[in-house]
């Protein structure tokens, strides 16, 4: 951070003459590799625990195929798109928290009004009455 | 390298004999506000697709009494389409090291590669919904498949963009070679590019893979 310091003083310079890297940590090799090599890892999981039936139960797959989604979206944004608390003087972090609040809530709150929803809407209809509508 | 002085919008006040005097906002604005701008942008776009995804999530067991998803998905292609697009993600990655050496050859060559990767990616996906519109599971069938199709196919089109891009910058490197102006849009695009990666893993997770579940 100290060197941004000193490219600021003179005020009118060219911010786009940095040049490498743009002020980034260098991308290197092993973390794009290692990076890859676990999300072929995290991606074949989870079609290798739908496509062979290896849970019995879709809840139980469900949640597993979830939770490696979760890690491998970590993995990308780790080693893809070099994220961390430092990069851009902690906004990148702090924006990509800000929106995942937004998702969850998005989220979780549509799934759980429109569940309700659906749970307490005419009761007295099948889903058998329901395919027969116009 | 750093000859070609396009003094950016945001490049703060001149310099002045006293800059205090108007410099407050210049000198704390955050060095490499492009990358900044372009991540924000990203997050409103991931915002964008959440509301797909919670649409998806509310109307995806929305059959109408037609093709569930288990009878309409074929997940050895979308196994392939992942591939195509997790490939694409490393090969870009091997473009922005070849960008770090100065090898001006070397990355437009990965980034051919990359645009390849995509195109597949792209043939494959409208293939498939050339395919499940022939079988009258097109987005008017019922809420599960119009939710599905916009979902889907906003992904699609991202990645059509990005390939758009892709194209035009292979141009402007093979024309002005890796100045920095190249470079941060270079770097931009990589964002750009794994983020819809990022995008896809829920897609495949939460429409495909799940929605093959009994």
């Amino acid at each position: 951070m100290s060197e941004h310091h000193d490219t600021h003083i003179d005020g009118g310079h060219d911010h786009a003459g940095h040049g490498h890297g743009e002020g980034h940590a260098p991308v290197t090799l092993k973390g794009y590799v290692t990076g890859f090599l676990l999300s072929v890892v995290l991606t074949a999981i989870p079609f290798w625990l739908v496509m062979g039936k290896v849970i019995p139960g879709s809840t139980a797959t469900a949640i597993a195929i979830l939770a490696f989604a979760a890690v491998q979206i970590v993995v990308h944004m780790v080693y893809f798109l070099h994220l961390n608390a430092k990069s851009e003087g902690g906004w990148n972090m702090l924006a990509l928290i800000f929106t995942l609040v937004l998702v969850v809530i998005t989220l979780s709150g549509s799934l759980w009004v429109m569940h309700h929803l659906n749970v307490n809407m005419m009761p007295t209809m099948s889903p058998q009455d329901a395919h027969n509508l116009p | 390298m750093s000859d070609i002085s396009t003094p950016t919008l945001a490049g703060g006040a001149p310099a002045a004999p006293d800059p205090h005097f108007y410099d407050a906002r210049g000198e704390h604005h955050p060095e490499n506000g492009t990358l900044l701008g372009f991540w924000l942008y990203l997050m409103s776009d991931c915002l964008i697709f959440a509301c797909l995804f919670a649409t998806y999530g509310v109307l995806g067991r929305s059959y109408a009494g037609g093709p569930t998803g288990m009878e309409l998905f074929d997940l050895p292609l979308v196994a392939v389409n992942t591939t195509a697009l997790l490939l694409s993600s490393i090969t870009y990655g091997f473009a922005m090291i070849a960008m770090q050496s100065g090898k001006k050859g070397a990355v437009l060559a990965w980034l051919a590669v990359t645009g390849l990767f995509g195109a597949t990616f792209i043939g494959i996906e409208l293939y498939e919904f050339a395919h499940l519109i022939h079988e009258g599971a097109g987005p008017q069938r019922s809420g599960f498949l119009s939710s599905f199709f916009a979902l889907v196919g906003t992904h699609g089109l991202h990645v059509t963009f990005g390939l758009v891009w892709l194209v035009t910058l292979m141009l402007q490197v093979g024309k002005l070679g890796l100045t920095a102006a190249n470079q941060r849009r270079l770097f931009c695009l990589s964002m750009f590019w794994h983020f819809l990666d990022v995008v896809w893993i829920g897609v495949f997770t939460f429409v495909y893979l799940m929605g093959v579940l009994p």
